[in-house]
């Protein structure tokens, strides 16, 4: 039955065409091949995310007055509806984490070298459209938690000199944080950050796939030495199996973790209330929210607040950039990339765990 | 399948797989689309259980005319006809379900939607409603006009 119908729709559109390209793409087989796993299994929670996001939208209703009480009517009325929450929250997170794993893989493994520097781009970007979608959707249930870490976001971008003060109106709808940044910030995670992640992806994928995958410099040379030892593994169907099986652990994680760890609504934001003490934002922005705490009120002559929020979005420029810093193959890759790669990893590790314990 | 193959414990022991495997992910996907068929439903309005309201207040109304009040989550159509008198029906067209009106030029129950005609005791006159508008009682508490439904109906 069903593959009477495959071959009707092979007739008609020579499906075989079609994967063709998969059909040829290979994945190297090597000690590290692990790694290549984590753009997979963050591509999938993304597709869990449009999923149960789509699945929230037919409950959720936007609005200072009406957001929290429909969270709330998802996770106590709405049958599984603490269940599809829960998912789409703990998702997002594993997401983030996987997207930064990814990024430290692609980095320490050298292959955002020529000819991928676009791949990198692309990642990169779409590593800030994530962190986008994390801190747009934080403030959908409107509760005090995400009510002051919006405030502080997006006063974060009211320090930038010139264009700081009208982006943050923007982004805000006004000058306070209202009801309608809510509707804005609605907009942005439902309609216009889903469209850009898309083309991204498109692009992101379709480099992947026209430049194949790289093999790390070190493994690379071994196979040069001893070309026995070279090993691939068809894309279609091999790897991408083993991905689905991927796939099937991190969504058998997802679905222990909302079980047993149901997200958390909170209180519902009172905008004339006062911030609660110990106010943190979601772990992925600690290590630049500890970063900030850090910087003396004065710099010289500068503001440090003006000086931090310009350093932070210089580092993300430069890191954007980074593969147009490298050395191009054959050479061997620059020894202080790799030296940064661990420092970042390091500092922020190391910054997001003092911003956990710090009061 | 050919008969050699079928016979060859090879193929037979890779049969079982597929089918453990199969029904692996057949469950998994079961207990995914359960769940979700479940959340799209969308969970009872509570029946707010009203068989009595207070529709309006005496002198409301004019002689020959007619106004909607809420009777529990569905619309209700309170007429004071010339001689005097209050009828209650329930205001829900029993054709498609629009909210009918009083028409005082006809003195009839009349629906904008697909031209249905009711009488004041909502029997169903002409056009397509297929029944008669479910009609109540009113009494009269003070001057609070009182809708019941009828015992029972």
């Amino acid at each position: 039955m069903i593959s009477a119908i495959i071959r009707w729709l092979d007739e008609r559109l020579h499906l075989d065409d079609l994967i063709a390209p998969f059909r040829h793409k290979t994945v190297p087989v090597h000690r590290l091949t692990y790694w290549y796993f984590f753009g997979g299994i963050t591509l999938f929670l993304f597709g869990v995310q449009v999923i149960t996001g789509i699945l929230l939208l037919l409950y959720y209703n936007a609005g200072a007055n009406e957001a929290f009480e429909s969270v709330q009517y998802i996770m106590t009325k709405v049958r599984y509806g603490w269940l599809i929450r829960s998912i789409h929250s703990w998702s997002a997170n594993l997401m983030i984490l996987t997207a930064f794993a990814h990024m430290f893989s692609v980095l320490f493994l050298k292959a955002y070298r020529k000819p991928r520097e676009l791949t990198w781009v692309s990642g990169m970007l779409l590593l800030f459209l994530v962190m986008g979608f994390g801190f747009s959707g934080y403030l959908l249930p409107w509760n005090t938690l995400a009510f002051f870490a919006t405030k502080v976001g997006t006063a974060m971008v009211g320090q930038i000199p010139i264009v700081g003060q009208p982006v943050m109106v923007f982004l805000r709808g006004g000058p306070q944080v209202t009801g309608a940044t809510l509707i804005r910030f609605f907009g942005f995670h439902v309609a216009v950050l889903p469209g850009l992640v898309v083309v991204l992806i498109a692009i992101h994928l379709f480099l992947v796939q026209r430049l194949g995958m790289s093999v790390p410099p070190k493994i690379e040379a071994e196979w040069i030495e001893n070309p026995s030892a070279r090993r691939d593994m068809k894309f279609f169907p091999n790897f991408l199996l083993r991905e689905m099986m991927a796939w099937y652990v991190a969504i058998g994680v997802l679905g222990a973790l909302a079980a047993i760890f149901p997200w958390n609504l909170g209180v519902k934001a009172d905008p004339f209330g006062s911030a609660p003490a110990g106010i943190k934002p979601e772990w992925y922005f600690l290590f630049m929210f500890q970063t900030l705490k850090l910087i003396p009120s004065k710099v010289w002559f500068v503001d440090g607040e003006v000086l931090g929020v310009l350093g932070c979005g210089l580092v993300a420029l430069l890191w954007l950039l980074l593969p147009f810093f490298e050395s191009e193959p054959p050479s061997r890759p620059k020894r202080w990339i790799t030296g940064l790669g661990i420092f970042a990893l390091m500092y922020v590790t190391g910054m997001s765990i003092y911003g956990y314990l710090a009061k | 399948m050919s008969a050699d193959e079928s016979s060859n414990p090879g193929s037979t022991r890779r049969r079982v797989i597929e089918y453990f495997l199969g029904g692996g992910v057949f469950a998994t996907f079961a207990s995914f689309l359960y769940p979700v068929l479940r959340y799209v439903a969308p969970p009872p309005v509570a029946d707010l259980g009203v068989n009595e309201v207070v529709a309006g207040k005496v002198g409301d109304l004019k002689p020959n005319s007619g106004a909607i009040f809420r009777f529990g989550n569905s619309p209700g159509l309170l007429i004071l006809t010339s001689d005097g008198t209050y009828q209650a029906l329930s205001a829900t067209c029993t054709h498609l379900g629009c909210t009918v009106q009083y028409r005082g030029d006809l003195r009839q129950v009349w629906c904008p939607c697909h031209n249905g005609i009711y009488g004041i005791d909502g029997r169903n006159i002409s056009g397509p409603p297929p029944k008669p508008l479910e009609a109540y009682d009113v009494h009269l508490r003070g001057d609070e006009i009182v809708v019941t439904t009828k015992r029972g109906a």
